[in-house]
């Protein structure tokens, strides 16, 4: 699911090796056509560039999967990969974007077979009015990928950056607790 | 998950079941009311108010006008009229319901900041938002109030609050002669902190006119409210609006009334011929849909030497807006909680430059509690008698306030069953003396108590069988996280006899059955009420069928002798002999079937007073050294009737509990006393619990009957999980380093002994 390495890469590293050091063109201040490669299908999309990612996918690619709580990075409903890196959407310009891979919530089931942390979800009651759950879910299998879900404390810890105003916290925590451990007993049994 | 045992109709209900749109809302396939986008959509951008009171002198337009994509503005100077003032209506009663007695941009005055003065209209949100920008308002400012300290001496006692259905002075016995006989009194002042709700969506409304009708998504608890609303300032009939909210992302209250902007939504959707979407944005949220207002409580309560209550004396100071005398019943449910003869409760108002205050979780209930349950843990202190056992002595079969009895109550053996599980008894017995590394450790408990609150009219559910087995549940409601949707399934499917799986439930949408808005712990009762009724006629219905019809194997059975469970109707007494419900349908040609159900709330004057109860329980770790709190775990016990679904009712309490932490500890929005205006207007600087806050919380449930709510028996569990937790967070504040907090929340620099709210 995520391209996630294990040095972090600065996004302008990422920028810059994806164009292969070429200094990126000047746009705007009126609309350009640019492409975006949403969960694995490339899109193109007419944006200004004070278009946040957010805004493009859900006002114009009708991807609202990713939802808008507060518009200034501050609750995390907006939470989606790019580049396997989770980023808030409502900080991020769509035309940084060009090129590169953006997962949202719409992109984590195989089709009919919800991903693990989406079972889980359910299962646990992790949610009640589901708002937030979109971000809560890209962040929770991002740092399940990163092996940042050791105990509890470290879960809270980096779940702490998308709010749940339904207040779902424990049940949260369960939900990544269960994907953790059906994770490891899966690679022990193997 | 279980499986239905056969025959066994009701265990259908009460089960935990997973949400209805639980697989919805983790694919993000759920929409909610700005996400939808009919073609031609264009965007609304409201701009408020940057005075808190005066008038708006000049609106230049030229160069918002000029600028890309604009295609409207709109302020007082060219905003239609509305067909009929605002009034504000509790929406539970079932009418338009406005949240205040004032609808913005009527004239040039302002009365706070904030207040809606110009809406921009725009191909798309970003130049909806520039333009908006590039509006010029100029403002003649003048003299605000806003602050209790500002508005203390020009208070007044108000005859009524709350829309004028409670009683400005609530009293009964001599508050004076009770005290009198106390052996022990206690006094406090408790300033609490104004609140928001914070719901994760804002609110908005996308409006879409076609051929004289009109279509709103609108993030609601009640589609029906907005409907009636919306037509009514309109001047349409309500059948030619159209309510949707099948996705509502939180609320807890801020969405309970209704708000400008659907209807401003709706004019600006028929001024630029175009659908239009107006998002409120997060700033905004903090003036657009209400909040707790800020507030002062003077408490006197009066004890003998044994613990049994003699008087409590409960005044209140807080702010209203300039339209309505609007104040959360807080003095109520603390009146009604105890056997205490004598008691006085006063609310005095002011007005301030604010819109009109609304219900927040627990309305009144929270603060009222936070304030009554704070005092009697200090009364508890100063008798030397165990908090438990001074609520016990002081426990009330019956209503004091009315002498009514309890229709359900519990409350003893919510006590008894959370002292025992949370170790209460194990606690130290002097304050201030418990420590875990640096951390000094203490235990608080506190009574949680809301009242049942019905509808005032009948609400209404159909319920359709088709002729492959499967059903449909349907109502009007909205679903805001309550997860009615998975209680209507298996309601429809108790009564019905069959699988909760082969039940839909559709709901957030007017043309469905009539139902009113979930508010006031409610809703779940009143829809599960009406699809109970549906369901069962439509059972009655079936058999009836099957009873008459000579090609039955049921034929000439009496119909009160037969039951169904597993889609199958059969004599009572055995499984054998009975028929398929689809093996009738088919027979009779028939695709379907259904019933129209609609239950009768009982009225207020039935004989009996009704409540939902608790008992809350927390532990909490202090760093005296960085003033942090940390609350390390929590236990509610509550009795709130039959539990419809365990899973979600679990799940609804905890959030209730959780929300007791930021109550207790974090929550406040500040008025900057100098402009007027909110000084945190964000979710950033509005501190409310993260996941880091959120300690393990253990909910659990006191078996109780209650024959007279509803056919249900539930109670609702909304609101209850809030009440008496900031208190019990207090109480063990207290109980950790020996220092009463008495204002809310407790904050950082109060510990340190800083600020406002630092107490010896």
């Amino acid at each position: 699911m995520t391209r996630q390495t294990s040095r972090p890469r600065l996004p302008s590293q990422a920028r810059r090796e994806g164009r292969e050091g070429t200094r990126p063109p000047e746009a705007g201040p009126g609309e350009v056509e640019i492409a975006l490669t949403v969960n694995g299908t490339r899109r193109t999309v007419r944006v200004e560039p004070r278009v946040s990612l957010l805004d493009a996918l859900r006002e114009r690619l009708g991807v609202t999967g990713p939802k808008k709580g507060c518009d200034q990075g501050a609750c995390g409903a907006c939470t989606v990969l790019v580049e396997g890196r989770r980023v808030l959407g409502c900080l991020t310009l769509a035309i940084t974007c060009e090129g590169r891979p953006v997962t949202t919530v719409e992109g984590l089931a195989d089709g009919d077979r919800l991903h693990p942390v989406q079972e889980a979800f359910i299962a646990n009651d992790a949610f009640q009015c589901g708002y937030c759950t979109p971000g809560q879910l890209m962040s929770a299998v991002a740092l399940l990928e990163e092996g940042r879900a050791g105990d509890d404390a470290e879960i809270a810890e980096w779940m702490s950056g998308n709010i749940c105003r339904c207040a779902a916290y424990p049940n949260i925590r369960a939900a990544v607790r269960q994907v953790r451990d059906a994770r490891a007993e899966g690679e022990g049994g193997r | 998950m279980s499986t239905v045992p056969h025959r066994a109709r009701a265990a259908q209900v009460g089960r935990p079941m997973d949400r209805a749109d639980g697989r919805a809302k983790v694919t993000g396939a759920a929409r909610y009311s700005a996400e939808y986008a009919p073609p031609g959509t264009v965007y609304a951008v409201l701009v408020g108010a940057r005075i808190a009171a005066g008038e708006v002198t000049g609106i230049d337009a030229r160069r918002a006008l000029r600028s890309d994509g604009v295609l409207a503005v709109l302020s007082h100077l060219n905003l239609p009229p509305l067909a009929a003032e605002p009034h504000l209506l509790p929406s539970l009663a079932g009418a338009a319901a406005s949240g205040q007695s004032f609808f913005p941009m009527r004239d040039a005055r302002v009365h706070y900041a904030g207040q809606p003065v110009a809406m921009v209209v725009a191909d798309t949100l970003e130049r909806a938002g520039h333009a908006a920008e590039l509006l010029e308002v100029s403002y003649r400012a003048e003299p605000h109030v806003t602050g209790l300290e500002q508005g203390r001496e020009h208070a007044y006692e108000p005859e009524r609050i709350f829309a004028g259905f409670l009683p400005g002075r609530i009293g009964r016995g001599d508050v004076d002669r009770g005290l009198a006989e106390a052996d022990t009194v206690v006094e406090t002042v408790h300033r609490l902190a104004a609140n928001h709700h914070n719901p994760i969506e804002p609110a908005a409304a996308t409006a879409q006119w076609q051929d004289g009708r009109l279509t709103v998504h609108d993030s609601t608890q009640g589609p029906t409210a907005t409907r009636l609303t919306v037509a009514e300032l309109l001047g349409l009939p309500p059948s030619q609006v159209r309510v949707l909210a099948p996705a509502v992302g939180g609320s807890f209250g801020s969405k309970a009334m209704v708000w400008s902007h659907p209807v401003l939504a709706a004019m600006a959707a028929r001024h630029v011929r175009a659908p239009v979407k107006l998002a409120v944005t997060r700033e905004q949220m903090f003036t657009a849909c209400g909040h707790r207002e800020e507030q002062e409580h003077r408490f006197t309560l009066g004890a003998r030497r044994d613990g049994t209550l003699t008087a409590m004396r409960h005044h209140k100071l807080s702010p209203t807006s300039p339209f309505d005398d609007w104040t959360e019943p807080s003095l109520e449910m603390p009146a009604r909680m105890y056997a205490c003869p004598n008691h006085e409760g006063v609310y005095r108002l002011f007005r301030a430059n604010t819109m009109t205050p609304a219900f927040m979780r627990a309305p009144g209930e929270a603060s009222g509690m936070f304030v009554l349950e704070t005092a009697m843990d200090e009364l508890a202190g100063e008798l030397g008698m165990d908090p438990v056992e001074l609520r016990l002595r002081n426990h009330c079969d019956d209503d004091p306030s009315t002498g009514l009895p309890w229709s359900s109550k519990g409350l003893r053996e919510c006590y008894a069953r959370g002292a025992e599980m949370f170790g209460w008894h194990d606690r130290a017995p002097v304050p201030g003396t418990r420590t875990d590394g640096h951390w000094l450790v203490g235990t608080g408990m506190a009574s949680a108590v809301y009242p049942v609150y019905q509808a005032m009219g009948p609400q209404r559910a159909r319920v359709r069988l088709y002729a492959d087995g499967r059903a449909t549940a349907e109502t009007a409601c909205a679903d805001f996280g309550t997860g009615v949707g998975a209680v209507m399934r298996q309601v429809a499917a108790a009564a019905l006899g069959i699988g909760a799986e082969q039940v839909e439930a559709r709901y957030g949408d007017t043309e469905l059955p009539t139902t009113v808005a979930a508010v006031g712990s409610a809703g779940t009762g009143a829809i599960a009420s009406a699809v109970h009724t549906a369901a069962s006629a439509l059972r009655e219905q079936m058999v009836a069928r099957a009873v008459a019809d000579p090609a039955s194997p049921l034929y000439g059975t009496d119909p009160g002798r037969v039951e169904a469970a597993g889609g199958r109707m059969f004599p009572q007494g055995g499984s054998g002999g009975g028929e398929a419900y689809t093996d009738v349908l088919r027979r009779h040609m028939m695709s379907d079937a259904e019933a129209l159900g609609a239950w009768d709330p009982p009225g207020a004057d039935g004989g009996y007073a009704a409540a939902t109860f608790g008992a809350q329980f927390a532990e909490v770790g202090v760093d005296p050294d960085l003033g942090l709190v940390r609350v390390r775990r929590m236990l509610g016990v509550f009795a709130p009737g039959r539990v419809l679904n365990a899973k979600t009712a679990r799940s609804q309490l905890m959030g209730g509990m959780l929300w007791g932490v930021g109550h207790a500890l974090l929550e406040a929005t500040r008025m900057d006393p100098g402009s007027g205006r909110w000084a945190n207007a964000s979710m950033g600087d509005y501190l409310l619990p993260v996941n880091a806050d959120a300690p393990e919380v253990r909910v659990e449930f006191a078996e109780v009957e209650d024959a007279v709510v509803n056919p249900l028996g539930a109670k609702g569990v909304g609101e209850v999980g809030v009440v008496g937790a900031s208190a019990a967070i207090a109480n063990a504040v207290h109980h950790a380093t020996g220092r009463r907090f008495r204002d809310l929340p407790i904050t950082i620099e109060a510990v340190l002994g800083r600020g406002q709210g630092a107490s010896a």
